[in-house]
């Protein structure tokens, strides 16, 4: 089991950790940097709890190596409240409940958090899109669809 | 004395957020797995690969060998057999004499990493003869069928035999007899959050804390101290954030037992996390059913009489089982005045893992095949599925034929929005071929108005504590699992002491902090926890006017009480919220009020063997309307739009009860187009979330939700429940839906394409014979 001293920059502080070749991204962020606020909810890559931005990309951290990730801009849930502030998605989520018991929530709002990137009025059809990939057991994804369209117009 | 006066705050019936909202779309909220614990070992469990056999040997020697390995387990480290219905307690958590199904736990080890627990599971070899397995319900049903347990002959773990009213005679006063058979596939949970616990067990003292994924600390308390053999005052259980239940983490689970019974044969601390193939494996879902229903009609609709029989393979162990079983037949007719009824229900005992509560417990299979037949005979008697249902609606106050007590019935009120709603009038049998509407009507509990652990205790216990800070801290056993229970609580308090929400804060489910509570189950804590919240607030509403009434020396009866504010009457005398609270806390010191609530005896059912189950102090109703186009090439059904009308009784947190009638209802169209567990030979084919097809999100239609609001004289506010009654309708609506798309009747759910294909072809070939036949003779 080799190591190798790994530098990547994860919700904008840079980190330097020795990593083994096996590490899974979503072991590093909770285990090593304590980042619990990105969830495992399966296998591998069957549910997409585990959703976080890789250079601006969604990316799932539980088929991740973190090994692949060296130089790269890693952001999770902890990152989009700022300076005391929720983000657009993360207050439209909360006010129309686009989350319940919260457990998919994070992986989906950083899946919503790149879609809106990269398109800032989407549609409900590539809202669909963006977040298929994305499993919720609570809501019937109405009022998800509403947060973030919610989002959007914000 | 010149405050200003704030006014009276309004929380009953306002869009709420979560209260823990902020906490989840921050990532903030703590869920068992994400909680510091600082070291723990590493928790795994090995499972059976034999679906039915006699454990001959365990050999753990060599696991035990192994550097790092800290504690191996087997049944034999456990004081007794557990299970969540105490007359039906058959399961060790793990394995003891014999393995029942593929995947049940044998043994179990800790130790300091996961590559090092691997190996140990690797190291222990399983010495297990193989006994016939049975894997359908006709089968370990079959003759000289080896029993799973001792004494149940058959396997038959539960038989209901129930009959109401004259059946005969109702069926000899119908116009129109027809009946059906049905068969639903075996469904899972699919909470996204998998099973994890931690247990820390402190040697020095003997005492235990068990932090869980569960929605009924209670029950896991009470299981820790019997299967540990423990006093139940040394164990602690904690519910931390839990990424949802619906059902599955209701029972005590194996994995909770074996995680303290490691920490304590360690010595320390476990981590023990399932892997999404363990929580299939984990089950207690909705169980394979078979029906055979028989329904006496009137030429108007009126329904003479019904004759069911269902049977369920539970699997394994008991379980809900019984319970389950019970269900089915309560709730199979009580939401119509029917004329008799007869009922038979066999729970069976097969080798695939156990089957238990799911959200419309027992009820969710029957209401499909009720509610197709009812459509069918509409259909064949040129009723509208409206005006059917009309024509068997109750009258509040009314005892089911079972026993069962109505007080408040917003059916009618559902079935007219949905109607209005969905344009159905004006719609329906003028859509094109491949595009239908479907309507079905579903009922459920608020609670069981008989708990299966009661010794005549208060249902629901409250307490408030008021402190110098000037702040109430609600503290209650109800799991928040992610329905917003705390939230509830919440704005009950608030409303009847008329204070802003921020002022009051909740603690949940520590059982070293938080009085007992029966859980969330059975869509209880609305209507129980939430009259106990009701009456703690109206107490310490008193306590805190009495104190006002003193300090302003007048009597209580002279006070105003504005929330933040006590004014005396007819002056402008006021106290601020400070001061009440000084003046109630200068002579008690800090103060812990409470309020408990019971389910009155008239709701609490008949006395007939069984009748406790389907009893409730508030039944909800729901009506559903769904249209669906068919590809008639392909066998695939898409849902266009959903109407569902639910009555709550009284909404609350309106925005919280359509969340929940929404995801009740994706819910029920999951388990009617897609979902379904699989195994060969015992072993599960679909563990995981991809061959277990869950909906995504670009599967799963708009869904109009209308809340209906009965106001039920025993709810708090005449509130009822909202999680579970719209969920039974959805599956018979698409059906029914379907037929008016295509003209086929799917009686075998899932409605998958290969099932709706195989319909569509067989229809076809009949088709052709029949002409060819009449070619012949023509």
């Amino acid at each position: 089991m080799s190591k190798r001293l790994l530098s990547v920059v994860v919700n904008g502080r840079v980190r330097e950790d020795a990593i083994a070749d096996h590490a899974l991204l979503v072991d590093y962020l909770r285990d090593t940097l304590g980042l619990t606020g990105t969830k495992q909810g399966c296998d591998g890559g069957e549910c997409g709890a585990c959703t976080v931005l890789i250079d601006g990309e969604p990316r799932l951290a539980c088929i991740t190596l973190t090994a692949t990730c060296a130089g790269a801009q890693i952001e999770t849930i902890e990152s989009l409240a700022a300076g005391g502030r929720m983000s657009r998605l993360q207050q439209a989520f909360h006010e129309k409940l686009g989350t319940q018991c919260g457990f998919c929530t994070p992986g989906m709002i950083m899946a919503a958090e790149a879609l809106l990137r990269r398109n800032p009025r989407p549609g409900e059809a590539e809202i669909r899109e963006a977040l298929s990939g994305n499993l919720c057991r609570c809501t019937g994804y109405v009022k998800i669809i509403e947060s973030v369209q919610a989002a959007a117009e914000a | 004395m010149d405050q200003p006066v704030r006014h009276a705050q309004h929380t009953i019936g306002s869009r709420t957020p979560l209260v823990d909202g902020i906490d989840k779309v921050t990532g903030r909220a703590r869920y068992t797995a994400d909680l510091p614990f600082g070291e723990t070992l590493v928790g795994a469990i090995l499972r059976s690969p034999i679906a039915h056999g006699v454990i001959r040997r365990i050999d753990t020697t060599k696991a035990k060998a192994i550097p790092g390995v800290r504690a191996v387990i087997t049944g034999e480290d456990f004081a007794a057999p557990y299970g969540v219905i105490p007359i039906a307690q058959n399961e060790w958590p793990l394995a003891r004499d014999k393995v029942r199904y593929r995947g049940e736990p044998v043994a179990a080890v800790a130790a300091v990493d996961e590559a090092t627990a691997q190996a140990a599971l690797a190291a222990i070899s399983l010495d297990i003869a193989p006994l016939p397995a049975y894997f359908a319900a006709a089968d370990a049903r079959g003759d000289g069928a080896v029993p799973l347990h001792e004494k149940k002959l058959g396997n038959i773990e539960r038989e209901v035999d129930h009959v109401f009213g004259d059946v005969d005679l109702g069926f000899a006063q119908a116009d129109l007899v027809r009946e059906q058979t049905f068969h639903y596939a075996e469904v899972a949970h699919g909470q996204i959050e998998l099973n994890a616990a931690v247990a820390e067990y402190e040697p020095e003292r003997g005492r235990l804390t068990t932090h869980s994924v569960t929605q009924v600390p209670y029950y896991l308390h009470l299981t820790l101290a019997q299967c540990l053999g423990m006093d139940s005052s040394s164990i602690r259980v904690v519910k931390p954030f839990v990424g949802g239940g619906f059902g599955h983490r209701v029972e005590p689970l194996n994995f909770e037992m074996v995680t303290a019974a490691l920490a304590r044969a360690a010595g320390g601390a476990v981590k023990l996390e399932l892997t999404r193939e363990e929580c299939f494996l984990t089950h207690r879902g909705r169980p394979e059913t078979d029906i055979r229903l028989k329904i006496g009609l009137k030429k108007s609709g009126q329904i003479t009489a019904v004759d069911c029989e269902i049977v369920q393979r539970g699997g394994a162990y008991g379980g809900y089982g019984l319970v389950t079983i019970l269900y089915a037949g309560a709730l199979l007719h009580a939401l119509y005045k029917v004329g008799a009824v007869m009922y038979r229900g066999f729970r069976v005992y097969t080798n695939t893992p156990p089957c238990g509560a799911m959200r419309g417990h027992g009820a969710v299979d029957v209401r499909h095949a009720f509610e197709s037949l009812l459509d069918s005979m509409a259909h064949e008697l040129r009723l509208d599925p409206f005006a059917l249902r009309r024509t068997n609606l109750i009258t509040p106050p009314h005892r089911t034929l079972n026993d069962l007590q109505v007080n408040s019935y917003g059916l009618p009120e559902c079935l007219n929005w949905v109607e209005q709603a969905s344009t159905w009038k004006a719609r329906r049998g003028k859509l094109p071929r491949g595009r239908g509407f479907g309507l079905a009507c579903s009922h459920y509990v608020s609670g069981s108005a008989k708990p299966v652990h009661w010794s005549g205790e208060p249902h629901a216990v409250i307490n408030l504590k008021l402190d110098f800070d000037g702040g109430i801290t609600i503290l209650t056993g109800a799991s928040d699992i992610g329905q917003g229970s705390s939230t509830l609580l919440t704005q009950v308090v608030a409303e009847v002491m008329q204070l802003p929400m921020q002022r009051i804060r909740v603690v949940a489910t520590d059982s070293a902090l938080t009085p007992k509570d029966n859980g969330s189950y059975s869509s209880r804590v609305s209507f129980m926890v939430g009259n106990a919240a009701l009456r703690a607030a109206e107490s310490l509403r008193r306590v805190l006017v009495d104190a006002a009434a003193k300090r302003l020396e007048v009597s209580p009866d002279d006070i105003e009480w504005l929330g933040e504010c006590a004014r005396v009457s007819g002056t402008d005398r006021t106290l601020d919220f400070a001061g009440v609270v000084n003046a109630a806390l200068a002579d008690a010191g800090t103060l812990t009020v409470k309020g408990t609530w019971s389910t009155p005896k008239e709701t609490q059912g008949g006395t007939f063997r069984g009748a406790a189950v389907g009893s409730t102090a508030g039944f909800s109703y729901a009506a559903t309307v769904v249209e669906v186009v068919v590809d008639e090439d392909t066998g695939a059904v898409r849902v266009e739009r959903v109407w569902v009308a639910h009555d709550c009784g009284r909404a609350i947190n309106p925005l919280a009860v359509e969340g929940q009638v929404q995801g009740a209802v994706w819910m029920g169209m999951g388990q009617a187009l897609s979902e379904e567990t699989q195994y060969h030979e015992g072993l599960h084919l679909r563990p995981n979330m991809l061959d277990y097809r869950i909906p995504t999100i670009v599967e799963s239609p708009p869904i109009e939700v209308h809340l209906v609001e009965s106001l039920d004289p025993l709810g708090p506010f005449g509130a009822k429940e909202a999680s579970e009654g719209a969920i039974h309708s959805f599956a018979p609506a698409l059906t029914n839906a379907i037929f008016d798309a295509i003209g086929i009747r799917l009686n075998d759910l899932p409605a998958s394409p290969d099932r709706v294909l195989g319909a569509i072809v067989a229809r076809q070939r009949e088709e052709r014979l029949r002409r060819a036949v009449a070619a012949a003779k023509g």
